[in-house]
């Protein structure tokens, strides 16, 4: 798998990561994880609105929403709630946020499943806990495919 | 040199008061300097890998449960050289006091502290509270990662046989007691894994025939420190039914909780003979022909395991 099957947005995150040595890459997760922007108001008063992605180590909530211009090629929003002391999962959150955020479904669901290994982060985090970013692309394409209508 | 141990009435009541230290003592030791001349190695053990990253205790280093602890080819902990390395390059000899803190009510920080004593490493305490306490008391954190001094630590070979059990060993110990300290639902088997955590894939639900269910977290208080004696008495002599000098194995699910209620059991109690039995319920739980009991019941001792 290259960059090059990759939305323009992931691609260029990817590319920045496997540029950069290992704890530079740990350096680079913590910054994702603190640009990660807060819920707007009306979700933050919904927890109810967002759903829990139970494979994350520490407790991660997601929603998305695809804007209102009809059909399946409306930008799809991606939301995303986790709390400050999980700053791994906040990370993987706003990898995916920056990555991802106001494209179209069959953008996202052209990511490949397995594009959380591509940040080369597996031997430093450790494959357990690359396992919850695993799993929080497997539920956004769920969610999108299953908004869209478009299979993946 | 073994740093001086705090002295306060909590602590006093316990089997080996010199395992623990407060939030103020550790503040206070820093101010004196102790940290940064190197006369205390503090030590964060966090759960999420990043989170030390994100501000610590000044002078702080940190060591991760999985990353520096865990061997990556085998499913156990580092050798003695790995070990010795680790310990040298965070600035800690073999003679060093060493106060290990971290999230979660010291869930991880527990298991390093483990980790060191499978090493034999003489005086490691551990934070009251942790972490949070800390920041809940509004003390200084900092980003500015420390470059101590290397430490002078020599290979030791790890001693597990007295705090460590294997599977084989929890079979040979049915019938003494043991202390399974998930939450209920998994106890009874209606989950395999923590409640909102990751599904670590155990093939069967439920416990170690004639285990006692404490949960980890009703050793702590909710400021996150251990209980008093007399509630821990309460709760393990008392409810778990354990008996001064008894033989006893806690487990979880992969160790860490269970080696919060190992601290509790050995050092806050003083039971001589207590393993944290780290293959827990992942091993158990899918291990082929080990009996398991299922529901709230603690079960009986199945006759003639395994022949």
């Amino acid at each position: 798998m290259t960059t090059q099957a990759l939305p323009s947005a992931l691609a260029a995150i990817v590319d920045d990561f496997q540029a950069m040595s290992e704890p530079e890459r740990l350096q680079l997760l913590l910054e994702f994880s603190e640009g990660l922007p807060e819920l707007p108001d009306r979700l933050k008063d919904h927890p109810e609105l967002l759903e829990q992605v139970v494979e994350c180590q520490s407790p991660l909530f997601l929603t998305i929403e695809t804007e209102n211009d009809g059909g399946p090629a409306g930008a799809v929003r991606l939301f995303f709630k986790a709390p400050a002391e999980a700053p791994t999962t906040r990370g993987f959150a706003g990898v995916l946020h920056e990555g991802l955020d106001g494209l179209s479904a069959e953008e996202i669901l052209s990511v490949p499943d397995d594009m959380p290994e591509l940040l080369g982060l597996t031997r430093a985090i450790t494959p357990l806990r690359m396992r919850g970013m695993t799993a929080m692309l497997g539920r956004i394409k769920r969610k999108v495919a299953a908004a869209s209508g478009v299979r993946s | 040199m073994p740093y001086p141990v705090e002295q306060n009435e909590k602590f006093a009541a316990y089997a080996h008061p010199e395992r623990l230290v407060s939030t103020g003592w550790l503040a206070a030791a820093i101010e004196s300097g102790a940290v940064a001349n190197g006369e205390l190695v503090v030590v964060e053990s966090d759960e999420d890998v990043l989170l030390y990253e994100t501000g610590h205790i000044p002078g702080a280093v940190k060591i991760d449960w999985h990353t520096d602890l865990n061997d990556d080819v085998t499913r156990d902990y580092v050798d003695g050289a790995a070990f010795a390395e680790l310990a040298a390059s965070k600035g800690i000899s073999r003679d060093s006091t060493v106060v290990i803190y971290g999230d979660k009510s010291n869930w991880w920080a527990a298991y390093a502290l483990w980790v060191f004593t499978l090493f034999g490493h003489q005086d490691v305490r551990l934070l009251d509270g942790g972490r949070d306490k800390w920041i809940a008391e509004g003390r200084e954190l900092t980003r500015e990662k420390p470059a101590p001094a290397r430490g002078d630590y020599p290979v030791v070979e790890r001693n597990d046989a007295p705090i460590r059990a294997f599977k084989e060993d929890v079979l040979a110990h049915l019938g003494k007691p043991l202390i399974d300290v998930r939450s209920p639902e998994e106890y009874t088997g209606q989950r395999t894994h923590m409640p909102a955590y990751p599904e670590e894939g155990a093939l069967r639900g439920g416990h170690i025939p004639t285990a006692a269910s404490i949960p980890w977290a009703r050793a702590a208080a909710e400021d996150g420190t251990y209980r008093s004696r007399a509630e821990l008495e309460a709760l393990y002599l008392g409810e778990a039914g354990l008996a001064e000098g008894d033989d006893v194995v806690a487990y979880c699910r992969i160790g860490e909780r269970s080696s919060h209620t190992w601290f509790a059991l050995k050092y806050l109690l003083g039971f001589d003979s207590v393993r944290n039995y780290d293959g827990s319920w992942t091993e158990w739980g899918n291990a082929v022909r080990v009996p398991i009991a299922k529901g709230a019941e603690r079960g009986s001792v199945p006759v003639a395991v395994g022949s």
